[in-house]
């Protein structure tokens, strides 16, 4: 073995090969198996999961319905100078002529008025109105039949808006999605009465905090009892934190709203000891209290199972010490003890606060119209109203403000340490 | 909290007791509303409390006709079907990809670790509204918004974070030197892992299949907006049941729901020790 380093400086395998070019191969090939077997699941879920996401990110400045439904009147328009106040001139009405009639023809007239509704209401009843009307125009002044048709033709107004909404990309989603609009000065708030989001977002906020700091509240003391009983006796209550933890989401929700009703067992069992008159039930149920007690009751484990885990490693003797030092009960718990449940204080409110902003179901069910959250306005976008551009802008606002505090999250605790029960 | 000492003063006594009445306070409103709708479940009549006769334990107040409709409603059966038509193949899924991915993630040279951990954890981390959300907008796009399949994808993506935690954990407490061991007395890879592997890390694979299927078990969200009325699920069911006009048979579907979750937390503790044992963590 010695001399044969003596002689030959550079050490090799058996058939002759350099060792370190030999080691390199072996963990290039150890390092393409394990990617081998991790490429399944990473292509399934950037299909299945990153695509759709991507999807809304688009979704939420795609404008391309204008330039594509409308081509020719957007070249037209391009010339048109929008700040002088004048109508555009006969070209583009002869454009958006040629446009109408191919668009009606394919029936997509309608949905671009819906579409630019969404900027300024009454643009769909005028592109139906119109849409009805310009098979019957005739050669000669457009302008004239078009303002015959639909006084609003006639207007500057309209045709800065198809101005400024012609451009394939648009931020016009994300400034309603924080109640901005543009106007030919720049980008101004809405008027006060039309203000919608940036009310439910600071709503949404506020519950959450309030949800959080109630699952604080009383999940604290209940890690503290676990943590420093006996282990069997504890096992046995980690049983009753365990099992609504596991309990469907809908089995909650629903207990809740049996319970909370006018006609249900709280208000029953209040009138019964006699603290509330049958005429005056208490209202607990669709409002804000309805939310924050049946979320607070759903999320508490997430803040009891992440400050059970700090607990249990912090050691009783520095408590201990303090005390035979001279500290009262409560100095030894406000000095020595909590400072070090403060990093499990932080992972478990910031969970709970994270799932909170995001949840959708029970606000939706036991909310009403003052305990909904942002969550519930983008389904409603989704399904009701049709505006898919608005629900991804404000998809896209929400997942800023999840990721931007996962950050956070991961900076305390880690993802890797996620526990799950 | 071990106890009180035979020294402690009044203030304290009074401490120690008040600390463990405001504990069961707060444990009776942890259980309170899931255990409430047991004994409601077998009301018979309409209602959503108590009535006289339940309260004087009289058997004429109880029934259990909620039930009977129940399991006799073909739209509640419909709906019961259709989850666990959809739930199994998810969890399927789920648990393949995603214990072959956190084998691969738990070697020991691993490219971009971080990036690709991050991207397998995210549907666990974007809001479920998000999620439904553009999955919405991309399946219409590819024809799957409304079909069975594509429920099944959205719910398989969905549960693999679950699959992903649960094994990597596992595989933390994992002897390389058994596959070693196996390799060195000529044992190929596939069998390796069937043989070797695979026994030993089982309680991780099995509990996170558990949290791929109540994840697609209990799902709404994404379903609400991804299915069609043909694969309206429980969660489905008992949602529109809920918001629109609410029956009193919801309250015996969620009493079977409690006896569901009862059992696989049972499920997940046994496991959760024998994992333990096998690893040598605890004591038997």
């Amino acid at each position: 073995m010695t001399d044969l380093t003596a002689e030959a400086p550079v050490l090799t395998t058996r058939d002759g090969k350099p060792l370190k070019a030999s080691l390199a191969r072996a963990l290039r090939r150890e390092k393409l198996r394990s990617l081998m077997l991790i490429a399944p699941l990473l292509v399934f879920i950037v299909v299945t999961f990153l695509a759709p996401i991507a999807d809304m990110l688009f979704r939420s400045i795609d404008n391309r319905i204008v330039a594509e439904t409308l081509p020719k009147t957007v070249v037209a328009l391009a010339q048109w100078d929008e700040t002088s106040g004048n109508l555009p001139d006969e070209t583009v009405f002869q454009a958006l002529h040629d446009d109408l009639l191919i668009a009606v023809e394919e029936k997509t007239h309608t949905r671009l008025g819906s579409r630019l509704n969404y900027e300024a209401s009454g643009m769909s009843s005028l592109f139906r109105t119109t849409g009805r009307r310009v098979k019957r125009m005739e050669d000669g002044s457009y302008a004239e039949q078009f303002i015959n048709a639909d006084k609003d033709w006639g207007d500057v107004k309209t045709w800065q808006i198809l101005k400024r909404f012609s451009p394939p990309y648009t931020a016009g989603y994300f400034l309603n999605a924080v109640d901005a609009q543009v106007t030919p000065d720049g980008i101004e708030m809405k008027p006060e009465n039309q203000r919608l989001y940036l009310l439910l977002f600071a709503r949404t906020m506020m519950l959450s905090l309030i949800i959080t700091f109630s699952c604080l509240l009383f999940g604290y003391p209940i890690a503290y009892l676990l943590a420093t009983l006996p282990l069997r006796y504890s096992n046995l209550l980690m049983i009753l934190v365990l099992l609504p933890f596991w309990t469907s989401l809908l089995v909650r929700t629903s207990a809740w709203k049996v319970l909370l009703q006018q006609q249900g067992v709280i208000n029953d069992a209040l009138v019964w000891a006699g603290l509330v008159s049958n005429t005056d039930r208490l209202v607990l149920i669709n409002n804000q209290t309805g939310t924050i007690i049946a979320m607070t009751h759903i999320l508490m484990p997430f803040m009891i199972l992440p400050l059970y885990s700090v607990m249990k490693t912090i050691s009783p003797s520095y408590v201990r010490a303090a005390k035979s030092l001279g500290a009262t009960d409560w100095t030894a718990f406000w000095r020595v003890y909590f400072p070090q449940t403060v990093p499990g204080i932080g992972a478990g409110a910031i969970l709970v606060f994270i799932l909170s902003i995001g949840y959708y179901i029970t606000p939706e069910l036991v909310g009403g119209t003052e305990g909904i959250f942002i969550s519930n306005r983008i389904a409603y976008h989704i399904s009701s109203s049709l505006n898919w551009g608005l629900a991804a802008a404000l998809g896209v606002i929400l997942l800023a403000m999840v990721l931007l505090l996962f950050y956070v999250y991961d900076r305390i605790v880690g993802i890797d340490n996620v526990k799950l029960g | 909290m071990s106890g009180l000492p035979p020294y402690a003063s009044a203030g304290q006594r009074t401490w120690y007791y008040g600390f463990r009445i405001l504990c069961a306070l707060i444990f009776f409103f942890l259980i309170f509303p899931i255990m409430v709708i047991i004994p409601l479940s077998f009301n018979a009549q309409d209602f959503f409390t108590f009535t006289r006769e339940m309260l004087a334990f009289e058997p004429a107040g109880y029934s259990l006709k909620h039930y009977e409709d129940f399991f006799t409603n073909p739209d509640w059966q419909q709906a019961l079907t259709n989850s666990f038509l959809i739930a199994p193949v998810a969890t399927l899924l789920a648990t393949g990809i995603g214990t072959l991915a956190a084998i691969g993630l738990s070697q020991s040279h691993v490219p971009f670790r971080p990036a690709i951990m991050a991207i397998l954890i995210s549907p666990m981390i974007v809001p479920l509204i998000i999620s439904a959300a553009g999955m919405y907008f991309f399946y219409s796009r590819i024809g799957l918004q409304g079909t069975y399949w594509g429920v099944v994808l959205a719910h398989a993506a969905l549960g693999t974070p679950f699959v992903i935690i649960t094994v990597t954990a596992t595989l933390v407490g994992f002897d390389r030197s058994l596959v070693r061991a196996a390799a060195s007395m000529g044992a190929d890879p596939v069998k390796t892992f069937f043989r070797v592997q695979m026994p030993l890390i089982i309680p991780g694979v099995v509990s996170g299949a558990l949290f791929a299927f109540i994840t697609s078990f209990d799902e709404v969200v994404v379903v609400l907006f991804l299915g069609s009325a043909s694969q309206k699920t429980l969660p489905w069911q008992m949602f529109t049941g809920l918001r629109e006009q609410i029956s009193p048979t919801i309250l015996a579907v969620a009493s079977v729901m409690v006896a569901l979750s009862i059992a696989l937390l049972t499920t997940l503790e046994m496991l959760r020790r024998r994992s333990e044992r096998l690893r040598g963590l605890s004591p038997a």
